[in-house]
């Protein structure tokens, strides 16, 4: 990156934004596959990485793409991969294994219309779910959502960050329009934003165990050839990584994999809100709806509805306990959402008794608007 | 690095995890274990440390070696070791990176990382265990499992055809490839050590005997008589150009069987790197 | 045939090729005490190959097919029944 483009405005697009962010929070190594709309995130890291003392490369698939991403994080990268809908489904049992090793890496969904080909040049958020329950198998996932260009670089630091101190893979769930449409944005300075960096073991070789099981659940991780000489293996294993038949060994494991994120969700959750002090109502949304829904409200409260909206930066793991506080005054809540209903399965599952919700769902390939999500407030005040 | 053992027959126990369980998960009699003896006494006599070492593997009998391997050891999923192995050595292109694979690891599930793997020229060395049959999972029939041979996946006689592994490599790119057999250990071991030694992407395809299920359902026989029917038909390279052709019936050859020289994938990342800061440094 | 080419294969009865020591300390002779190879029988699997496989027949199969020391002195230190175990049960004495 030319020193230049630090601390001055500038026009970038979603995309590159998140590359910004990835060098920003140190990335070392990118593996990825050619995808619409996904692809310049690889294109610019092509052109960053060899200028920042990085690794670049293209595989031959996704899935060797995440697998690349993950050799490189255990020997002691800071590593990411970006692609859409069809790649991300591909890549789901190696995500599996980088939640089975804990390993720490970033995965940029810019998602498309699904299922299958569907619209690639089109915006949708119906991987909303496969980003919770894309892999076989119990786990506890982070996914994040930026919803502006701004949000594309923070986000990316955040799921970097994420991945490093919890030792897990973090999606970030972006979209068509966001990763292509450009905005003006600001590039932080070096120490401006948190940049956490992975804990490493202070004990001697013969002590290490990679998969050290502690009260933060958190093991601190050793690379390849710095004389620990552990062994990561996608089979349940103990603390050791040696594969376990014995159910103590795998109870812990899965324990482990659940409480080190759930335990600490509060480091992980984010959520904006807007004009919720007095709502009796609420927008719920996540990602680049949350632009519309933000304008609507606006135009609501011009008409003097008392309505609040909440945006989900974080959506995995879910903030249950967040929301239903701030239901607590709310009667009617619409979430907004570009698929056919996914999220709002959660909401409904942790809304109190008294606070009604509706789906306000779109999937036929364009953006939701301001007017839409006004239409569908009045609708529901009535 | 541990002082030199006098004695070629200890040096594997220098090289096995002190904390995992012996004996090893493998059938009695099976070929991986030799491989692995191999392997070691390879690694040995080229004094490599063993902190910069990594041994990556895929899923199958021959992916449960590296467990057992006092290296830096990743065992993957089923078919992407070398797409694994990728990622470890152009993060850290100083580790010696060696794959351990199986035929239906590296050839079915695994084939457009072999192929791409081999065509990219990257110094990984591939240990592919070919026993010629999936023998985790049970004895289904392989890319490499002989025509007219009996699995549990061909009831009736195998009428699919079959990879010729070597030919595979030389044709998607690999610049070192040999064929050793789990019989003639000095040979392996000495295919395994060139192999690790040349720059750039080496394959040694290892005949390997599978007589839980292979053998049995084939009527090969067990261990002892799988091994001798490889040394009474295997032909090193060097041998056969003497021979005339119809001496060769039957028979499979064995040592290095191609070699070229080619600039290798992590070099040629670094050169390029070289020179943008140079193009910058003048700017 | 470059360098680097490994050479033709060297005949199995030479232990020293197997650890490529240049120098070769004389012919294994049984000193009637102590055993060429050592048998760890907790991992042998009784897999016969290094009975089979030993040209001196030095090795015998016990109750249970695991190999005991039948002939000692008839040993030549030719590697054959270390270098094929798969579990790495076998060391020789021969230093």
């Amino acid at each position: 990156m030319k020193r230049s483009g630090i601390g001055k405005a500038r026009l970038l697009q979603g995309n590159e934004a998140c590359v910004r962010g990835a060098l920003y929070a140190g990335v070392e190594f990118f593996a990825g596959y050619p995808i619409t709309p996904s692809t310049e995130v690889a294109e610019a890291m092509a052109r960053e990485l060899p200028r920042n003392g990085g690794k670049f490369i293209q595989m031959e698939d996704e899935i060797a793409s995440i697998a690349a991403v993950i050799g490189a994080s255990n020997a002691g990268c800071k590593a990411m991969t970006a692609t859409s809908g069809p790649g991300y489904s591909l890549m789901q049992e190696n995500i599996g294994y980088a939640y089975m090793t804990e390993t720490p890496c970033v995965i940029i969904n810019v998602q498309r219309g699904g299922p299958s080909t569907g619209l690639p040049t089109k915006i949708a958020q119906s991987d909303t779910m496969q980003a919770r329950w894309g892999t076989h198998g119990d786990y506890t996932a982070i996914a994040v959502a930026p919803s502006t260009v701004k949000e594309c670089f923070e986000e990316t630091v955040r799921a970097f960050n994420l991945s490093e101190r919890f030792r897990t893979p973090v999606t970030v769930l972006s979209d068509e329009v966001l990763g292509h449409m450009r905005e003006m944005m600001v590039i932080p300075e070096k120490g401006e934003l948190e940049v956490t960096e992975r804990h490493k073991p202070d004990v001697p070789h013969e002590w290490y165990k990679h998969f050290e099981i502690s009260p933060s659940f958190v093991s601190p991780m050793a690379s390849f050839g710095e004389g620990y000489r552990y062994n990561v293996t996608g089979l349940t294993h103990d603390e050791d990584g040696f594969p376990t038949a014995n159910p103590i060994e795998i109870k812990n494991k899965m324990e482990k994999l659940r409480f080190k994120i759930e335990r600490f969700a509060d480091e992980i959750h984010k959520i904006r809100m807007d004009m919720m002090d007095d709502a009796h109502f609420t927008v719920v949304s996540y990602g680049s709806v949350s632009r519309a829904a933000r304008q609507a409200v606006t135009m609501a409260r011009e008409r003097r509805i008392k309505v609040g909206a909440i945006q989900l930066r974080t959506i995995w793991p879910f903030p249950d306990m967040k929301l239903r506080e701030m239901f607590a005054g709310v009667r009617k809540v619409i979430v907004a959402e570009l698929n056919m209903g996914q999220l709002v399965n959660e909401i409904k599952r942790v809304a109190p008794r008294h606070t009604e919700v509706f789906s306000l769902a779109r999937y036929d390939g364009e953006v939701m608007t301001p007017h839409q999500i006004l239409e569908k407030i009045r609708e529901v005040i009535k | 690095m541990m002082e030199k053992i006098a004695h070629g027959s200890d040096v594997t126990h220098h090289y096995l995890r002190p904390k995992k369980k012996f004996p090893n998960v493998w059938c009695a009699g099976c070929g991986n274990g030799i491989v692995m003896g191999a392997l070691i006494r390879s690694i040995d006599r080229l004094d490599l440390d063993k902190d910069n070492v990594a041994v990556v593997s895929g899923i199958g009998c021959s992916s449960r070696m590296p467990v057992y391997l006092d290296f830096n050891t990743l065992h993957t999923t089923h078919g992407r070791a070398l797409a694994f192995a990728t990622g470890v050595k152009i993060a850290k292109p100083n580790l010696t990176v060696i794959v351990i694979t199986g035929d239906g690891d590296a050839l079915a599930i695994g084939g457009n990382h072999f192929i791409h793997t081999c065509r990219r020229n990257i110094n990984i060395t591939t240990i592919l265990i070919d026993n010629r049959i999936y023998g985790m999972t049970g004895g289904q029939f392989a890319p490499t499992t002989p025509g007219g041979s009996f699995a549990t996946t061909a009831p009736y006689g195998n009428y699919e055809k079959q990879f010729d592994v070597v030919k595979l490599a030389i044709g998607a790119g690999a610049s070192y490839v040999a064929r050793g057999t789990v019989y003639h250990v000095q040979q392996l071991e000495k295919l395994i050590e060139a192999g690790i030694k040349k720059k750039g992407f080496s394959v040694v395809d290892v005949v390997s005997n599978c007589h839980t299920y292979y053998g049995r359902f084939n009527k090969e026989g067990d261990a002892v008589e799988m091994l001798s029917w490889m040394k009474k038909h295997a032909m090193p390279i060097e041998a056969v150009r003497k021979i005339p052709p119809e001496k060769m019936k039957g028979k499979f050859v064995t040592g290095l069987i191609h070699e070229h020289d080619a600039t290798e994938f992590t070099h040629e990342y670094q050169m390029m790197v070289d020179r943008l800061a140079q193009k910058e440094a003048e700017k | 045939m470059t360098e680097t080419d490994p050479k033709p294969p060297v005949s199995e009865g030479n232990e020293k090729a197997a650890r490529g020591d240049k120098a070769s300390p004389g012919k294994y002779v049984y000193d009637g005490r102590t055993p060429p190879i050592n048998i760890f029988l907790h991992w042998c699997k009784a897999c016969n190959i290094c009975i089979a496989f030993c040209p001196k027949k030095v090795l015998e199969p016990d109750r249970e097919g695991k190999p005991t020391l039948a002939h000692p002195e008839k040993c030549t230190q030719c590697a054959i029944c270390w270098l094929h175990c798969p579990d790495f049960a076998i060391t020789s004495n021969y230093k």
